[in-house]
């Protein structure tokens, strides 16, 4: 699951031409090179490159610089690196890599896991890694029996020579592999041999998830470890005047208070004595500029903007001329709150800086921003830096965070202090710290002719930019319009001759964050709500006139019509159910929804069935992207039924879950169907295409079930009563 | 000093009564396959049994729980034997992983309670336990799953 840094492949590519070379995104492919730590090998185990290591009993070791937030990598790149090495599965293993630049990224060029790019990227990479390892074990078995490296093949481990019948072991060529040297050119297998890519298999880290011993880093301990939480700004923006911490020391557990440029910490030998400590801290905060401020006076001044002229992200046409000559004028304002990401594991890091060196443990999602940052807090160089990387008990872009906040605050925490520190965010830290999804404002007006032709499409988004400030903005933000603000609606696939798409980008102190599948997540909601309400303006079936507009974008179509297929799309329902669609691209992903719903007169919503279509390109591990969408509808229903954080007083109101709801089991569809799209086409992502079609998908079906046209999420029980 | 059993073992610790057994697993007992998730009776990351019953160790004074046997998801099975974490391998229900020990003992009472659960009972069941990477659809599967493995357990 994933997400982040939007920056498509394809956007990136073109951005990152354009003299970007300062960033520390420079374009970078990976080398095969073996890492530092590979190097540190025993000398009977074969460590052919960065990625893999073969021991002389057979274990297979795959090291993947990507981390496992739950989105399934952990299992899919040791199968593509397995693929070509011919393993024998059941005894491959999966490990996380250190911190090196033979992990980097192959686009984005640092150590990262975002953007749903973990496959596709390292595909090449790791196909090759396991083809060098292949060939040359091929080589120290030909040599070993005398024969031509070309007559032997290999099975499940075993190199083996037909001719003669004999078979060796991998493990037991390790050694030799080991002395041997590195092909030049490998080639690569026709992907129709795929024995491993493509299948069902099962991932490497249930068990661990299935007894408890899967350790995430709130799970690190470290020998004389202190529990550090901090108090932090009330309100965004604001910092402490001063604190009296008499009463927090003379807690019974608690060591240590120690002032950090973000608040205030108390170190304790536990946690619950900790959070005990920090409710005993008197402090006089200044709240900063945004004292006093609220989501309504928010409304207010996006509403406001959305009436002028933003920067301009798309332009065809020409879109006044044609509302003017249009025979239907159709407008609409649409709203979504902030959102925050709210992993099941929250936010912490553990740091132990020494006098030379530090480590930290974290569930990062962008390693060497957080190696750096970790260095700078700590007053050492990165290569004095080890960052290790645990499992993360949720991302979804809240791990990767560009100012790498929460290492920092740890590193700065275990020197003030002079000892290892686990620093916590309790849930209402996690809730009330900012990095939302931001909140966009949409002003909308579209246009028919006589014939119900959507002639005109005029947007205005408003909503805080997640890159500006960042090192990814002069790659991302250009001519005043961030991508991943109008990702999704800028580059609409819909065929309307006049089409308008301008951005108000309003700079705010409330953190925003990319949150899984980033702009899309509230794009296509609206784009794909308001082509609902043109549809049905135009008297034209949803599906229908989807099918026309999209006449020219043959991927998206595929997938509409396999989900309208599957799911029976104009086939009768029992009363008071209605049927509704949605498709979108994201991540070079394609993906259809059709969701069947009810509603009562009273308002209660019941999702009967989400149908879903999707078209990744080729496919490592059928089950996990299953896993993914089934996750990422209800990932997206829970941000569409329940999701929001407001803000009252300059304070974010909501804090745990009980004001900040999660979809639970009884809530949740009662049936989900995944149906994937056999595809030779490129492949694109899987993490975060699931999420931005559950929501239009489901509030055109209360359309089409009540009349009722959902134009602000979450929807409310009052948005959809009958009376 | 307090005495506890967890997992069949007992052991002595000198710390606050009302100190929440969650942290008293996790930091005292070095238990961590027990979560934290909320800290509020929310989520269910946090869910052990005391004395057979589903209990929020994030919210269950370790005084409490003092005399009772305590089992946490390391006492499930280690070995992955329970008929439970059996269907929760074969359908491959965790994503990040972070709420599946609350989730399978949760559904361990259940199971105990109600060997043959419907749909509803299931979402009943388990409506305490949250799942932010969505993975309820397999939990719903795997506890069919394991309720028909401990049937044909029962009949061999
Ligand atoms: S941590 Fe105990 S219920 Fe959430
Ligand atoms: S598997 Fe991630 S929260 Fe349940």
């Amino acid at each position: 699951m994933s997400a982040t840094p939007a920056v498509s492949r394809r956007e990136f590519l073109k951005t990152s031409g354009a003299g970007a070379g300062s960033l520390v995104l420079a374009l970078h492919f990976s080398t095969l090179a073996p890492s530092e730590a590979a190097l540190a090998a025993p000398a009977s185990e074969f460590v052919p490159n960065a990625f893999v290591k073969i021991a002389a009993d057979g274990a297979i070791t795959v090291i993947i610089g990507k981390s496992e937030m739950g989105q399934g990598i952990y299992t899919s790149l040791p199968m593509i690196l397995a693929e070509e090495l011919d393993a024998d599965w059941t005894r491959v293993r999966c490990e996380f890599a250190p911190v090196d630049p033979a992990y980097n990224h192959t686009v984005f060029g640092i150590q990262m896991t975002g953007g749903s790019t973990s496959v596709w990227s390292s595909f090449e990479q790791l196909r090759k890694a396991g083809a060098v390892a292949r060939a040359m074990l091929v080589q120290a078995a030909a040599d070993g029996w005398g024969v031509s490296a070309a007559a032997c093949r290999t099975e499940k481990s075993f190199v083996i020579h037909d001719a003669t019948g004999r078979r060796a072991a991998y493990g037991e060529l390790a050694a030799k592999a080991a002395a041997g040297k590195p092909p030049a050119q490998v080639s690569l297998k026709d992907p129709r041999d795929f024995r491993l890519i493509g299948k069902s298999v099962h991932r490497l880290d249930t068990p661990a998830k299935c007894n408890g011993t899967a350790t995430y880093s709130i799970d690190v301990n470290r020998p004389g470890m202190l529990v550090a939480v901090v108090a932090r700004p009330p309100v965004f923006g604001g910092k402490a005047k001063s604190f009296d911490a008499t009463a927090a020391k003379s807690i019974r557990g608690v060591k240590d208070v120690v002032e950090i440029p973000r608040g205030i910490a108390v170190l304790a030998d536990g946690y619950w004595t900790a959070c005990r400590g920090r409710d005993a801290l008197k402090i006089d905060w200044d709240e900063g500029p945004l004292a006093g401020y609220s989501t309504e006076k928010q409304r207010a001044e996006f509403a406001a903007m959305a009436k002028t002229a933003g920067a301009v992200a798309r332009k065809e046409g020409d879109v006044t001329a044609a509302l003017s000559s249009a025979s239907k004028i159709l407008e609409a304002e649409y709203e979504l709150p902030y959102l925050a990401h709210a992993t099941m594991e929250p936010m912490n890091c553990v740091a132990e800086v020494r006098a030379e060196s530090c480590e930290v443990w974290t569930g990062s999602q962008l390693q060497t921003l957080d190696r750096i940052s970790a260095a700078q807090a700590a007053g050492l160089k990165p290569e004095q830096v080890q960052l290790h990387t645990t499992f993360l008990g949720g991302g979804f872009g809240r791990r990767a965070v560009p100012d790498c906040h929460m290492v920092v605050e740890a590193v700065q925490v275990s020197k003030a202090a002079r000892a290892p520190v686990k620093l916590i965010w309790t849930r209402e830290d996690d809730m009330r710290g900012g990095y939302y999804r931001p909140s966009f404002f949409h002003s909308l007006a579209g246009g028919l002719d006589e014939a119900g032709n959507v002639i005109a499409w005029k947007q205005t988004v408003v909503g805080q930019s997640i890159m500006a400030g960042t090192p990814f903005e002069p790659m991302m933000v250009r001519n005043g319009v961030d991508g991943t603000s109008v990702e999704g609606a800028a580059d609409t696939p819909y065929l309307i001759p006049n089409l308008y798409v301008d951005l108000h980008s309003p700079k705010l102190p409330v953190p925003v964050l990319w949150w899984r599948s980033v702009g899309h997540s509230q794009t296509a909601f609206v784009v794909e709500s308001f082509f609902d309400e043109l549809a049905h303006a135009a008297g034209k079936d949803p599906y229908e006139l989807r099918r026309t507009l999209l006449a020219k974008a043959p991927r998206h179509l595929r997938v509409l019509e396999l989900a309208a297929e599957k799911a029976g799309w104009g086939s009768p329902l029992p009363a008071g159910r209605g049927r509704g669609i949605a498709v979108h691209e994201s991540f070079e992903s394609f993906v259809a929804y059709v969701a069947e719903v009810s509603v009562t007169p009273q308002g209660e919503l019941t999702i009967h069935r989400m149908v879903c279509a999707v078209d990744c390109g080729p496919v490592v591990n059928p089950d996990t992207i299953e896993a993914q969408i089934e996750g990422a509808v209800i990932f997206g229903l829970t941000a569409a039924l329940r999701g929001e954080i407001t803000l009252a007083n300059g304070r974010v109101v909501q804090s745990n879950f009980h004001d900040y709801p999660m979809l639970r089991i009884y809530e949740c569809p009662q049936q989900i169907e995944v149906h994937i799209v056999p595809s030779t086409e490129k492949q694109g992502g899987v993490g975060e295409p699931g999420v931005p079609c559950a929501a239009p998908a489901v509030a055109n079906a209360i359309f089409a079930a009540t009349g009722k046209r959902i134009r602000r999420l979450p929807i409310r029980a009052q948005d959809l009563r009958s009376a | 000093m307090l005495t506890l059993v967890v997992n069949g073992k007992r052991s002595s610790i000198d710390v606050d009564p009302d100190m929440p057994l969650l942290w008293v697993l996790r930091e005292h007992l070095g238990l961590t396959g027990t979560k934290y998730g909320c800290g509020m009776a929310q989520c269910g990351a946090c869910t052990v049994h005391l004395d057979g019953e589903a209990v929020r160790s994030c919210v269950t004074p370790v005084s409490r729980a003092a005399g009772k046997n305590v089992t946490t998801i390391e006492g499930l099975s280690a070995d992955l034997s329970h008929p439970l974490q059996r269907a929760w391998t074969e359908i491959d229900v965790p994503q990040c992983g972070y709420c599946q020990s609350g989730q399978l003992m949760a559904a361990a009472v259940l199971l105990r309670e109600n060997p043959h659960p419907s749909d509803a009972d299931i979402d009943d069941g388990m409506a305490g336990n949250i799942c932010r990477c969505g993975t309820y659809p397999r939990i719903r599967r795997a506890i069919h799953r394991a309720a028909a493995l401990m049937a044909e357990g029962k009949s061999r």
